[in-house]
């Protein structure tokens, strides 16, 4: 315990260490030693332990990584100069640490169960999401260009929970080694260290083959194992936390980011013995995607099946949400989010507290264990996200003095208020809202099926509103064919339309209204894929777009690209075309010329805040750059529901 | 996964008699050395599934197979054992103990399955579509000895009774018809047709008996229509018949449901969030059919009649005849042999006589022992037999405690326990009851012989 509160203490105490020079060898591993009050590593963050694949970043991140990002601080001043707003970010991270997870104090002497300690992880962990998503897109442009370093010191600065195991151990076996070095030898050694890198990488980028991505991270890795015992032999310990620090950076820029990258061999035998689904091989997949879980299709189906009385701990609820997600019967944001609350519902309404466990953290484990499943059958939205957040920082803020039936009775009672505040609600505030935003004689177009927009089109049509609706879609999923036999059924007129034909219906139309997956701070709106191409036609046409958005799918995190963070589809379904027997260009192929072909089938993209006039949500209808304001204010708001 | 499971073992068979008889129940009919209900218990052991209820036609045989169960599984499985009468059909077994089923779906196996599809993967496809039944289909296995095509033109004539009439959706995921039987005219219901479009007829489909059931979906029809007698040929029919107009007998329990789980939240909400589920998921006709024209989810009622079909590398047969019971044991020596439960050891190597060959594809129990000259090709040997010389044995299956005299020829037979063989016998095509002693030098062809009823 002991131990434990110590290495939490670390961001704190790190300046410490910083300003006492001479500290003593280091303790190699944060959970197992007593660290030192005086310097516990960098590396030594707690926040590397379990690695959930779920990460929702905290606020605080936001303004720390973006201030990162734009200062651009030249590295020699970094390591005196970026301490500051270190120490400006951490405070308020204890503060929500300890808020969020009071769990700990009650702890007393035991031993951190799995459930307090995910719990934890969860909110260190969403540093890492943020890393994940700033670092493809930032990293990248950035390292290549003149300031490699800048990047490296905005990710240096947080304990970033990446740290693996292997590096962890290198770290450990380097250390003792460290010799004193004068500052300038060090920089010039740091400076030789990323010239190598920066050549390593073009090297990577410039191999463009398939196999390109995986076999360039074998090839960068051993100049760095090689580099990583001199370097810091030769270094003094006096100083050694900025060493490490560059150590780290020098690092940071090999290993992945904490998101699971799925191109990454040694991660990714991790994940296949842990996970219930087989991985389906990386073949044929585009290797700008290759990062991302590859598209688990219908054939993983008879095999989860089969496995369907042996996954005892897994609720039939849970598992019954999870089939559906892996076999599509269910798909759309809000109807993913609301299954999987009411499928914890019944799988907390069944829940008993085994003996010798408290119930705080043994569900916390369990639905982490649920959630888990339900990401490897498809990987979660960013709404579903929030909500298991929601229902985590529940879990956790239940009063110890509840006996077992009243915290499930509270717990149940709370994720209906959710479901009911969050979604019901929202989604009627939401209409009311865009229905002023609705005149006689308006053409409004929408893309896919998106249930809000659905809602709005048939509350306006209620109201009386004479208008006509366009309905564009795209293969493969066809979603608004859907939405366009609902609406036509209520007796609206409307126009079907595919995606390509978007810039010839364009000129007609007066209103463009979108669904959105989640939106980020940066206010890019993250949706089906075809979204963005309609929210940039709509806006070279001058036509407002307005995107209808529950606040509780806003999120912390900031996206530029839809690279880094997407959803592969079923790769054949795009190659496929359903009832068309006659168009099987693509069926006969032998397997070495499929070889040569790659298929992409993305499921999401990213609209920039540019194309977007008006977000309609339900705290009304807010310019893009407002988000962050909703974002924090909101955040607030439910975690003290 | 609140699934409870029923296997229906049977009893005394008369599609197999003279094999099974009162001291050998169909359950446990040796299959390569290994009573039959074994295959399925061990199926369903490796799907984790551990507590059984196992029906018995008779109480004779109940205890018969209490006995085998408790002695092979103990430990392993908790069973229960249920007589019910005999000949009030698998409807009437499941009725006589409908009050012990409590789980929310059931699952229910016939005891003479052979098979190796995984009974998770019906189940996930029940839950999957939250079906009132769920029924696995197999491709209807390849009958009659493959190399011996002596008795192929009999067989072919009787696979024909064997065929099933199913109907399908489009995407194959639920079940629009079945017959059993050829039937003269087969009534497909217009409104069924009306809703999906498309229906594909199918007749190398078989029924595995191997189903689903959401347990309040069964309990009111056995209740309800106490006439009927057999799961396959009333109660499926009838829910497969009743899927779009669904009696409002197999909506109570739901109802019931609804009004239990409904929380404060007003009713409103919940139709809201009801609507955004459904039109979140794919549908399916019923969903599609339900829909009034104006778009509002009406008052008609339907349920889900699912299938799961075995992939075609899967094996998957049941033992309802004497040839299907020849076409196992072939099988499970030869192609299928991973379905041998390890518990079906082999034991010591039996005596052989010079210049005695035993072919592949063979099985011997222990303690049997064999004469000069022998030859022994792809058949099943029981244990404690004791064969002369200059015997021959092809395509047979020997069970326990058989005397064969010399110079017997045994092709395509099946001979039962404690049958004594005479010098010079000649077997083929026949089925040899217990206890049955044939004369020295007799010669039959496709015959049953069985021992007089006293």
């Amino acid at each position: 315990m002991d131990a434990r509160r110590l290495s939490r203490a670390v961001p704190r105490v790190r300046q410490v260490g910083f300003f006492t020079p001479n500290t003593p060898a280091q303790q190699p591993q944060p959970q197992s030693a007593a660290p030192s009050s005086e310097s516990p590593p960098l590396s030594d963050s707690p926040a590397s332990n379990s690695l959930s694949p779920v990460m929702i970043p905290p606020p605080r991140h936001l303004s720390d990584n973006l201030g990162g990002r734009t200062a651009a601080v030249p590295v020699p001043g970094r390591e005196n100069s970026g301490e500051l707003p270190t120490v400006g970010s951490y405070n308020p991270s204890e503060s929500v640490l300890w808020l969020d997870s009071p769990p700990r104090s009650r702890i007393g002497d035991e031993e951190l169960s799995e459930g307090a300690e995910s719990s934890l992880g969860w909110y260190r962990r969403s540093d890492s999401a943020k890393f994940a998503s700033s670092l493809p897109s930032g990293g990248f442009k950035l390292s290549t260009a003149k300031h490699p370093g800048s990047v490296a010191a905005v990710e240096a600065k947080n304990p970033l929970p990446e740290q693996s195991e292997a590096q962890k151990e290198q770290a450990s076996s380097s250390k003792p080694l460290k010799a004193k070095t004068t500052k300038a030898e060090r920089r010039a050694l740091q400076e030789s260290q990323r010239a190598a890198k920066a050549a390593s990488r073009a090297e990577a980028n410039k191999s463009g083959t398939p196999g390109g991505a995986p076999s360039s991270k074998p090839m960068k890795q051993p100049p760095q194992k090689k580099d990583g015992p001199p370097v810091a032999s030769s270094i003094a310990a006096s100083e050694r936390i900025g060493v490490d620090r560059s150590v780290e950076k020098e690092r940071k820029k090999d290993l992945p980011p904490p998101r699971k990258q799925f191109d990454d061999e040694s991660r990714g035998g991790r994940a296949k013995r842990r996970s219930v689904l087989n991985q389906p091989e990386a073949r044929n997949r585009v290797e700008l995607f290759r990062h991302l879980p590859p598209h688990k299709n219908g054939t993983q189906l008879p095999y989860l099946g089969s496995k369907f009385f042996e996954l005892h701990e897994k609720h039939p609820a849970v598992y019954k949400v999870g089939l559906q997600y892996l076999a599509g019967d269910l798909s759309g944001g809000n109807a993913r989010c609301i299954a999987m609350l009411q499928a914890f519902q019944e799988a907390i309404r069944d829940y008993s507290t085994p003996p010798e466990k408290t119930l705080t953290r043994d569900l916390t484990s369990k639905i982490g264990g649920f959630v888990s499943f339900l990401i490897e059958c498809r990987p979660l939205s960013m709404s579903m996200g929030n909500a298991i957040r929601f229902l985590k920082s529940r879990i956790a803020r239940l009063p110890l003095t509840l006996s077992e039936s009243e915290a499930k009775t509270t717990l149940c009672s709370d994720i209906d208020r959710f479901i009911n505040e969050k979604i019901v609600l929202a989604d009627k505030v939401i209409l009311r809202h865009a229905a002023t935003k609705i005149r006689d004689g308006d053409v409004l177009l929408t893309y896919g099926s998106s249930c809000v927009v659905e809602m709005i089109l048939l509350y306006a049509h209620e109201l009386g509103k004479q208008f006509r609706v366009v309905v564009v879609d795209s293969h493969p999923m066809l979603e608004g064919q859907k939405l366009l036999r609902r609406l036509v059924v209520k007796g609206l007129s409307c126009t079907y339309t595919q995606l390509n034909a978007i810039s010839y219906v364009m000129h007609k139309v007066t209103r463009v209204f979108l669904g959105a997956s989640s939106i980020f701070s940066n206010g890019t709106v993250y949706s089906t894929v075809g979204t963005a191409s309609v929210a940039m036609v709509a806006h070279a046409f001058r036509v407002p777009v307005l995107v209808c958005c529950e606040a509780y799918k806003f999120h912390e995190r900031v996206q530029l690209d839809s690279i880094c963070f997407n959803e592969l589809g079923d790769p054949d379904a795009i190659s496929k075309v359903p009832g068309r027997v006659d168009v099987n260009y693509l069926d006969n192929l032998t397997d070495k010329q499929k070889e040569n072909l790659e298929l992409l089938n993305l499921k999401y993209d990213a609209t920039p805040s540019d194309y977007i006039s008006v977000i309609v949500t339900d705290y009304g209808m807010i310019p893009p750059t407002s988000v962050p304001v909703i974002v924090r204010e909101y955040r607030k708001e439910y975690l003290l529901i | 996964m609140d699934f409870q499971v029923v296997v229906l073992a049977g009893g005394n068979s008369k599609n197999l008699t003279p094999l099974v008889s009162k001291e050998l129940p169909k359950p446990l009919l040796p299959v390569a050395n290994c009573p039959v209900l074994n295959y399925v218990l061990h199926q369903l052991e490796q799907s984790n599934l551990k507590d059984l209820i196992v029906v018995v036609e008779g109480e004779d045989a109940a205890l018969l197979v209490g006995a085998w169960i408790s002695g092979t599984f103990i430990d392993r499985l908790h069973v229960e054992i249920a007589a019910v009468p005999e000949d009030i059909g698998t409807a009437g077994a499941l009725r006589a103990i409908s009050h012990h089923l409590t789980a929310k779906d059931i699952l229910v196996v016939s005891g003479d399955l052979v098979s190796d599809v995984p009974p998770g993967a019906l189940a996930a496809t029940h839950r999957r579509h939250d079906a009132a039944v769920t029924t696995m289909l197999c491709s209807i296995p390849v009958s009659g000895p493959l190399e011996s095509g002596s008795s192929g033109g009999k067989d072919k004539a009787k696979k024909l009774g064997r065929y099933n009439i199913i109907g399908l959706d489009p995407s194959k995921q639920f079940l629009l018809h079945i017959a059993t039987e050829i039937e003269k005219d087969a009534r497909i219901s217009k409104r069924i047709l009306h809703a999906v479009g498309q229906m594909e007829m199918r007749s190398d489909l078989m029924d595995a008996h191997m189903y689903a059931f959401k347990r309040s979906v069964l309990q009111e029809v056995l209740d309800v229509k106490d006439t009927f007698q057999s799961l396959k040929e009333d109660v499926l029919p009838y829910l497969v018949r009743s899927q779009l107009k669904s009696e409002a007998l197999l909506n109570r329990t739901p109802q019931g449901e609804e009004n239990s789980t409904e929380k404060v939240s007003s009713q409103n909400n919940q139709a809201f969030i009801s609507r955004i589920l459904a039109n979140a998921s794919t549908p399916s006709f019923h969903g599609i059919y339900s829909e009034n024209p104006d778009g509002s989810s009406s008052t008609r009622k339907t349920h889900k009649c699912c299938v799961y079909i075995a992939s075609s590398s899967s094996y998957c047969v049941r033992l309802n005849s004497i040839q299907a019971f020849m076409d196992i044991n072939r099988d499970v020596t030869g192609d299928a042999d991973h379905l041998l439960s390890p518990n079906n050891i082999i034991g010591p190597s039996p005596k052989l006589g010079t210049k005695t060959t035993v072919g592949p594809n063979c099985r011997l129990g222990e303690g049997s022992e064999m004469g000069d000259k022998c030859q022994v090709k792809r058949s099943i040997i029981g244990r404690h037999c004791r064969i002369g010389s200059h015997v021959k044995v092809v395509n047979s299956v020997v069970m326990n405690h058989v005397t064969i005299g010399d110079g017997c020829i045994i092709q395509g037979s099946v001979i039962c326990s404690n049958v004594q063989l005479q010098e010079r016998v000649e077997l083929k095509d026949c089925q040899v009851g217990a206890g049955f002693v044939v004369t020295a030098g007799s010669e039959y062809k496709a015959e049953s012989l069985a021992k007089k009823e006293k």
